[in-house]
């Protein structure tokens, strides 16, 4: 008998959400009805999740991928012979090919949806592990040099190079250093975080322990959100596998060096991912904001100098490592090198993930990529950066996208996620949301924000009603000036650029 | 004496405590582990927890109150939590919601009369390419129109019924 047929199905959150569980099972019961010898593998997600639950069979020309599909397709896929690639209506052909895919530059997300995320073999098969054998050759300062060198910057949101990060750590004199894996993830329109640990969960261990031999680190947590169940999982079982294959605990693969990763569940607080909120949070206390400085670097966790890095941030590191500082810089432009995971959201044909070297234009990204809206309407503004992010209208989309143009534009890159809104949006509301959210989630530290937000819905309310518009429009932009001078973080101090941007660019929402 | 003390103790959340080292700083996993336990944070298990790890109940009930995952009251038979981040909004999250509570009569951070259904609101549950978004009973579903919600939440009602 010929062997076995491998077919992946992913396990990644969004696949599930929308029946991949369901469709395993029936691909199962339909090979026992036909007695054919299959191999199901749960992959990660290959990012194109407009086509999810995609399902690929290995053929010898190449995964085959077809896409969505549902549960009571899987019958009339065996009958059009799908276990040779056969075709269909929902048959994309090889899916390396399918230009979405093919069109990316993927480092950080080179393994995702291709492997099985929980075998350390096919880990390393796909690369895995190289880099961290490399540093482990290095001396610390060696590969805070490198990382430096590739120009890699944080991709949690501000942006900031971690290479200088880890050097400030690393010049500590301490006792005990800590890696803090920011896995907050809470901006809408973003879900890379939850990808990548989804689907190469031991990229980010890796990139922690390079990180911890890199400054002198020995213990590291990963803060999860807990919206995040599936992703929480998966990690707990990688940190598991890791260590049982020596790569966690003392004497990594046989070098001095010695590491510890616990994980960390949050608990419903945006403001959590603030780096200062959310080692309160790890030390089992309220989420609330700490003055800079000091800064983490030199006094964090329980006082201890302490690396917070985002998920991305950690888990390109290896790639770094393993392929040299040169070869990651090659990609990017002008002070923002490397590639982005950007996230393609909200109204959107064809939503997803799409790694691409910093520079390409917000207009390739929801165009090209993502085919415009889902709905069929007319494209009317995107939000790039999450909540607390600038509204960009179709007139804006030449931008590109790099920490630098978007700044200059008046937006940010944030962690890369696009929300695409259609031409029924009313911009008057997206900006009280704004404000709302802010009321919500503010972690009620300082007056601007916690009593900015408040007043500030109440006066978006007086001018959706029409009241005194002239006036409040007036009072509203003077409290916007007072929320971006006088907060003490990011959260009250970037809750007027959504509203701002609004009304500057969809004044006709605010009745102008 | 004694009966007074067994009142306020919950050896629930004692033991949690205990598997924890009794340490302050695993807090949030303990709370997270007890309320998963009793599905809400009581008074005994929250006296118990200051004691155990010896913080007083004022700094507990910050730490409860901060966060938005923590209930000091029994919640619904089941809980539909609907996202209403921007990206789910793109896509009819808010007429979703309105017709969630039209359905199940309640407004969304309550419960329906029969306390069966408990609708909450959540910002992003990392699903935004394929909003919008909705979380029955713990489970994520994306694309989830009026029709599907109603399907999947009669199911978990099924379910729980045949149990
Ligand atoms: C309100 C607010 C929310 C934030 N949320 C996140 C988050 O969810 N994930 C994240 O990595 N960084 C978040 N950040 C940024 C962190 O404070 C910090 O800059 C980052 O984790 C550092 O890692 P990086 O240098 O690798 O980006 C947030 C900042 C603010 C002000
Ligand atoms: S700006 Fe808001 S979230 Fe930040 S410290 Fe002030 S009150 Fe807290
Ligand atoms: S905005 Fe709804 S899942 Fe992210």
């Amino acid at each position: 008998m010929a062997g076995s047929v491998k077919i992946f199905i992913p396990c990644d959150a969004a696949a599930i959400s929308v029946g991949a569980d369901d469709v395993a099972s029936s691909v199962v019961a339909e090979a026992a009805r036909r007695n054919a010898n299959i191999e199901i593998v749960r992959n990660g997600s290959r990012g194109m999740l407009w086509l999810e639950p995609l399902v690929e069979v290995e053929t010898s020309k190449g995964r085959v991928a077809y896409g969505p599909v549902a549960a009571g397709d899987v019958a009339e896929l065996f009958d059009a012979g799908f276990l040779e690639g056969g075709d269909h209506d929902l048959a994309h052909g090889i899916t390396e090919e399918i230009p979405y895919f093919a069109k990316q530059e993927r480092l950080t997300f080179a393994r995702c949806g291709i492997i099985d995320p929980l075998s350390i073999g096919d880990y390393e098969k796909y690369g895995g592990l190289a880099g961290l054998r490399e540093a482990l050759k290095m001396a610390p300062a060696a590969i805070v040099d490198t990382v430096t060198k590739s120009g890699l910057r944080g991709r949690g949101g501000a942006g900031f190079p971690t290479g200088i990060k880890w050097k400030t750590t690393l010049a500590q004199q301490s006792d005990q250093k800590y890696i803090c894996c920011n896995a907050d993830e809470g901006d809408s329109g973003t879900f890379a975080d939850r990808m990548l640990m989804e689907g190469d969960p031991f990229s980010l261990l890796e990139g922690m322990v390079i990180a911890g031999r890199a400054t002198g680190a020995t213990i590291g947590y990963i803060y999860i959100r807990s919206e995040y169940p599936h992703a929480i999982k998966t990690m707990h079982k990688a940190v598991e596998m890791f260590k049982a294959a020596g790569f966690l605990g003392g004497d990594i693969d046989g070098s001095d060096t010695r590491f510890e990763i616990d994980i960390r569940v949050g608990a419903g607080a945006y403001i959590c991912g603030e780096e200062t909120s959310m080692l309160e949070s790890i030390e089992g206390k309220r989420g609330q904001i700490k003055v800079k400085p000091p800064i983490p670097a030199i006094s964090g966790l329980f006082g201890k100098p302490t690396i917070v890095n985002n998920v991305l941030s950690l888990a390109t590191t290896p790639v770094i490592l393993a392929k040299g500082a040169d070869h990651y810089k090659n990609f990017g432009m002008g002070r923002s090198l490397g590639t982005q995971p950007f996230q393609l959201a909200g109204d959107i044909a064809r939503g997803g993930l799409v790694e691409k070297a910093f520079g390409v234009s917000l207009r390739i990204l929801v165009e090209e990529f993502g085919g415009g809206t889902r709905s069929g309407k007319s494209v009317r503004a995107v939000q790039t950066g999450g909540p607390l992010g600038a509204y960009i209208p179709v007139s804006g989309f030449d931008v590109a996208m790099d920490y630098e143009a978007l700044a200059q534009s008046g937006a940010m890159l944030g962690h890369g996620g696009v929300v695409v809104f259609n031409d029924t949006v009313d911009m008057a509301k997206q900006a009280r949301f704004a404000m709302k959210f802010c009321e919500i989630e503010s972690c009620g530290k300082c007056t601007p924000c916690r009593i900015g937000a408040v007043r500030g819905k109440e006066t978006i309310d007086k001018i959706i009603a029409g009241e005194d518009r002239a006036k409040n429009l007036e009072i509203l932009d003077d409290l916007c000036d007072l929320m971006t001078d006088a907060s003490l973080c990011a959260m009250g101090g970037l809750t007027p650029m959504p509203v701002q941007s609004a009304i500057k660019h969809f004044p006709e929402d605010f009745g102008g | 004496m004694a009966a007074l003390i067994n009142k306020l103790e919950h050896e629930g959340a004692r033991a949690i405590c205990s598997r924890h080292g009794n340490k302050p700083e695993a807090l949030l996993e303990i709370l997270h582990k007890t309320q998963q336990a009793d599905s809400y944070l009581s008074d005994e298990a929250l006296r118990t927890i200051a004691d155990a790890l010896n913080i007083s109940r004022a700094e507990i009930h910050g730490v409860v109150s901060f966060y938005h995952d923590y209930r000091r009251e029994a919640p619904a038979d089941h809980i539909i939590r609907i996202c209403r981040a921007e990206a789910c909004q793109a896509v009819g999250s808010e007429a979703l919601a309105a017709h969630a509570e039209e359905k199940w009569l309640t407004p969304t951070g309550g419960v329906s009369a029969d306390r069966q259904i408990g609708l909450e609101a959540v910002y992003c549950l990392g699903n935004c390419a394929l909003g919008p978004a909705a979380m029955v009973d713990g489970e994520l579903h994306g694309r989830v129109t009026p029709e599907r919600l109603e399907t999947l939440v009669a199911r978990r009602v099924d379910e729980a019924e045949g149990a």
